[in-house]
């Protein structure tokens, strides 16, 4: 019945597309945005553990330490390397004299680790030249957006001359801040900085050994905070979800966009079941039982309800494809869970709407068709 | 279920009403519809219950079939008495022994002629394939064969009915009820579609209700039950003259 009457037909279609779309969307947008928190985690792929003073919380809200923390560090039993690791602010002046604020990493001297693992543009030895600074994609379009290429351009980098000589292929941070990453004895000369510059310390656990187990033990042998990198990861998701209004404005997309989602369907569904009431009282009166007359709706709803299901996930694919080239959406990819849950989303939707809709069928008597 | 006989009711009888009163509530007060209805529906003929609107009839026609409960009487159908049955016995005894033509038709309007012909073979069980069948063969006997395929919108009114009559007949019910099968049509198309019911739906076996106020038909009828204000007022071969 519900497949033959077309303006119901893709009402309900439109719903579901249209509620799955929104609250796929927007939680991918969601995940994504909150997973930025760890993107300087993820961006340093070769650390297992991190090694911060006790009141750092994250890559970004962090208190330095004193040079001597690294040595304390790689005295700790199951250390296998440890290197130092800054994370600071400044400010750039370009060739236009635009100024803009970045951020500055300095890796390690000898092996670069705290580099992120690809480059987009030129080989990460580059950093062995003098006054080199890599600066990230995201970067290249902030500060170049007119198309130039970056690479050979001078930088004014806290009064410091700056020459970028690569691009390296990292996830934005949480504000898609510009990031320079340069070594970190350049980083010490481009930050101004107080006594103590050590931000991290990055540490690869020896073989045989647990991250956890050689956190726990240089927190205790140290005093210093050790967190694995999933734990650390975690740590800068955490912080966004409980500083930022991030989670409040998505949720209440997401719940708007159930709520349309129950309006539209529940509305529609109505308007089918009273449009076709006396159909339903035939169907009673030759002698169909409410239990197949529900299995009927139920399935109708369920084809519907997967097809409007399967237009909003593609709907959110097409979404992001459409967008991946913006440095907002880059990497972003859809959890797998996320269309579980609109899924499940789409088959409360569905259950709600259809139960109140087929109540008037249910109490329907027979002899009504004969009215 | 109960099949002993009810008092003065024939043993031929496919229908046996007895004592049948029917009340509705409207507002503060009762309305009786049906005032203590006796009367028996015999097979091998076809039965017009007529009447002005607000007599009673289609009340009386939807007790008679099972799907409205009297306040008080009994109704046996081919000895048993329906409505000691539990709900769900009722809707079998209805699925199995009872045919139903709507004035408005009711075809489900997503499936073709053949599948709605077949509503009641699909509800019993039959598989499908063997359903369509089956309803394919009354449709060819009602002329309708080719057009098998098309939705109801795609049908004109009267091939609409014939899919109903056929729905109606397809599991080959015992009690045909027609609800003013010829209150949308013309006369000569009236006579046309009672002359079809005769031959498909009136069988020595079976027995077959006709609700009308069309008087237009009344001569093609084996008997004429006349309801006014809830109580039969005529039971006979033909309409009385005052009518």
């Amino acid at each position: 019945m519900l497949t033959g009457d077309a303006q119901k037909f893709y009402g309900l279609l439109f719903g579901i597309a249209f509620s799955t779309l929104l609250i796929t969307q927007q939680m991918t947008i969601f995940v994504n945005l909150v997973e930025r928190g760890a993107s300087g985690v993820y961006n340093a792929p070769e650390a297992e553990v991190w090694v911060m003073d006790p009141v750092s919380r994250t890559t970004d809200v962090s208190y330095a330490m004193p040079s001597t923390a690294l040595d304390k560090v790689r005295s700790v039993p199951g250390v296998e390397w440890a290197v130092p690791h800054l994370r600071a602010q400044a400010n750039v002046r370009t060739k236009d004299g635009d100024l803009e604020g970045v951020g500055v990493i300095g890796v390690d001297d000898a092996t670069l680790i705290g580099l992120p693992k690809r480059m987009a543009n030129g080989d990460k030895s580059v950093l062995f030249a003098p006054d080199t600074v890599v600066i990230d994609d995201v970067g290249v379009t902030r500060l170049f957006s007119n198309g130039a290429s970056p690479l050979g351009e001078r930088l004014e980098l806290n009064d410091q001359r700056a020459v970028i000589r690569g691009v390296s292929d990292a996830i934005p941070s949480f504000t898609s801040t510009v990031v320079l990453y340069t070594r970190y004895s350049n980083a010490l000369n481009f930050v101004p900085g107080t006594r103590n510059r050590l931000s991290f310390v990055l540490v690869g656990v020896r073989k045989g050994e647990t991250p956890e187990a050689v956190a726990a033990r240089i927190e205790k042998e140290t005093g210093l905070k050790a967190e694995t990198r999933e734990e650390f990861a975690q740590a800068g998701i955490n912080f966004i979800i409980e500083n930022t209004g991030i989670p409040t404005n998505f949720g209440i997309t997401v719940f708007l966009g159930f709520v349309v989602g129950v309006a539209i369907v529940g509305l529609t569904f109505s308007l089918f079941i009273r449009d076709n009431i006396k159909q339903f009282g035939a169907l009673k009166a030759i002698g169909v039982t409410n239990r197949k007359i529900m299995g009927m709706v139920a399935s109708q709803a369920g084809l519907v309800g997967m097809i409007g299901y399967a237009l909003g996930v593609i709907g959110t694919v097409a979404f992001i494809r459409a967008f991946s080239s913006n440095p907002f959406f880059k990497g972003f990819y859809i959890p797998w869970q996320i269309p579980l849950i609109s899924l499940a989303a789409v088959i409360v939707i569905l259950a709600i709407t259809g139960l109140i809709a087929i109540r008037s069928v249910l109490k329907t008597e027979p002899a009504a068709v004969f009215r | 279920m109960d099949t002993t006989a009810i008092g003065g009711c024939a043993p031929e009888a496919a229908i046996c009403a007895r004592g049948i009163i029917r009340e509705f509530e409207a507002g503060q007060s009762t309305i009786r519809v049906l005032h203590g209805i006796d009367t028996d529906i015999r097979s091998g003929e076809m039965t017009y219950v007529v009447g002005e609107s607000g007599s009673g009839k289609t009340t009386l026609i939807s007790i008679m079939c099972g799907i409205l409960w009297p306040t008080e009487g009994e109704v046996k159908v081919f000895g048993t008495d329906i409505y000691k049955l539990s709900d769900t016995e009722l809707v079998n005894f209805r699925l199995n022994n009872i045919g139903f033509i709507f004035q408005q038709y009711n075809l489900i309007p997503s499936i073709d002629a053949a599948a709605n012909a077949a509503v009641p073979l699909i509800a019993q069980g039959v598989p499908l394939h063997e359903a369509r069948e089956r309803a394919m063969v009354l449709l060819d006997k009602l002329n309708i064969g080719d057009q098998a395929n098309k939705l109801p919108r795609q049908l004109s009114g009267g091939q609409q009915q014939r899919v109903a009559i056929a729905r109606a007949l397809v599991h080959e019910p015992r009690l045909v009820v027609c609800d003013e099968p010829t209150a949308a049509l013309d006369a000569r198309s009236g006579r046309r579609v009672m002359d079809l019911l005769r031959e498909v739906a009136v069988a020595p076996d079976r027995a077959c209700i006709i609700v009308t106020h069309d008087n237009r038909i009344f001569d093609l009828a084996d008997r004429i039950i006349v309801l006014e204000d809830g109580r039969i007022t005529h039971d006979g071969k033909e309409m009385p003259d005052d009518h």
